[in-house]
């Protein structure tokens, strides 16, 4: 997975919430960045950046939990396309 | 106007406003007006067309779901849930469960409801009691669901329920011999919306009824009732409207103290303030629906400030509209007597005024470190 993309949604959910910074592998809702009702804008978020729709068996929390886990579903996603495609 | 809002106004002026009362007092919707609604392709609005629905824009459907609540409430919360409901199928039910469900749901052929508040558990999906045992394939689902919209008519629900990897949302054929209903009547307001308890007793379904993932019922519940508060704020819109409408027609027309109500100007403000409202309202919900239309997270707060406003907006139109009809408006069969109930039922269903308090502020106080944050002060 790229510093790009881990960057862009970085500075998605830090301009959700303007005053904290967090690193790539918090979990923010367990240090209480977000609710769990967040989730649901990073789903949108996600789908409308990079291009995909969430696929069922991936739709859940641990995916959403951290920069990290959310570029790893991007890169999985990415790779999919990619191996579909070729 | 737009020429879709347009049609939806004379649709609803002609067959929807016209019997609203006579749905309250039979406490049901009609066959032929589920089929008119039908014939328009409106149940399967929030489905595009690519896969069989009407596929229209989320401020086409905005503004058809204000039409419908200023004509009748309670067709609107059937029209609500089941959007919420032909959504969460298209957008996370399996292949198997598409091919069946969907060119039905799309028509109104099956009519959908939503299943997640129990005796115990109001919107949120990870308080639900209700279970969903895993057997081979299947699931077996074992709970009460109360206040359920359309419950007594539906032909398919949408249950939430605790999976061992948390909540998840199934699909459950009303003709499934596990279920049960018992019809809920007299309620304060939206009387025709045909609430039912449901029952799940040993309600044994396949895999392929999982909407979502096993765990991802708070996702699909979430997404579900975003569309759901979208669609009761417009229909507050509606009966703002609505109460407009009854109100400057009644006080042009009726002398108290040697004048026109009208001219009173304690009655001015009361109407000014309805107009104002109308128009606020009107715009909050315009914005939420932009954001969905352009995918921005935003839209999800929007469409809290939205309901919160439109919702509590109705409740002050509808209170100012019994008051300047005086006993008129207290009296039984009369429409703004139906508009103020059902207003108050706004202010509670898809997430209370209270919740949404909370929920507005809690985005509001994004702004500055959350106390208990650790990564807050870095």
């Amino acid at each position: 997975m790229s510093d790009d993309t881990r960057a862009t949604i970085r500075q998605f959910i830090c301009g959700r919430f303007p005053s904290v910074s967090i690193s790539d592998t918090d979990d923010i809702f367990a240090i209480g960045v977000a609710t769990s009702l967040f989730a649901m804008e990073l789903v949108i978020f996600v789908e409308n950046t990079f291009g995909f729709q969430v696929p069922n068996e991936e739709l859940e929390m641990a995916n959403f939990r951290s920069v990290e886990a959310i570029a790893a579903l991007v890169a999985r996603q990415s790779a999919t396309v990619a191996g579909g495609t070729g | 106007m737009t020429p879709e809002r347009s049609a939806f106004r004379a649709f609803v002026d002609e067959t929807v406003a016209p019997r609203a009362d006579e749905f309250e007092r039979d406490e049901r919707i009609p066959d032929d007006v589920y089929k008119a609604v039908g014939a328009h392709g409106w149940w399967g609005a929030v489905v595009p067309a690519s896969a069989g629905g009407t596929g229209f824009d989320m401020r086409t459907l905005a503004a058809l779901h204000e039409e419908i609540g200023r004509g009748c409430s309670s067709l609107r919360s059937l029209l609500t849930v089941h959007t919420m409901g032909a959504y969460a199928l298209y957008r996370w039910g399996s292949a198997a469960a598409r091919e069946q469900w969907l060119p039905d749901v799309v028509t109104g052929a099956a009519r959908m409801a939503f299943c997640l508040t129990e005796p115990q558990a109001g919107s949120d999906a990870t308080m639900v009691a209700t279970t969903a045992t895993p057997d081979g394939s299947d699931f077996v689902l074992d709970g009460v669901k109360r206040w359920i919209t359309g419950g007594q008519v539906a032909d398919l629900f949408l249950v939430f329920a605790r999976t061992p990897r948390g909540p998840a949302a199934f699909l459950v054929d009303a003709r499934n011999p596990g279920v049960s209903r018992s019809p809920i009547s007299n309620v304060l307001g939206t009387r025709a919306s045909m609430l039912a308890e449901v029952r799940l007793t040993g309600c044994r379904v396949p895999g392929t009824a999982l909407v979502g993932a096993a765990g991802a019922g708070m996702l699909v519940a979430t997404g579900a009732l975003d569309l759901g508060r979208l669609s009761v704020a417009a229909g507050s819109c509606g009966i703002i409207d609505a109460c407009l409408d009854a109100t400057v027609a009644h006080t042009a027309g009726r002398v108290q103290g040697g004048g026109l109500l009208r001219d009173h100007q304690l009655v001015r403000a009361k109407v000014s303030d309805m107009l104002t409202d109308l128009y606020a309202a009107r715009e909050l919900v315009s914005r939420a629906a932009r954001l969905k239309d352009a995918g921005d997270p935003e839209t999800i707060n929007a469409t809290w400030v939205a309901k919160y406003h439109a919702s509590t907006a109705a409740m002050r139109a509808a209170t100012d509209a019994v008051q300047l009809h005086g006993a008129l408006g207290c009296a039984d069969g009369h429409p703004v007597n139906r508009y103020f109930r059902d207003a108050k039922v706004m202010e509670i269903i898809e997430g209370s005024t209270q919740i949404q308090q909370v929920t507005i502020a809690e985005h509001a106080y994004r702004r500055v470190p959350a106390a208990n944050a650790s990564g807050g002060a870095r």
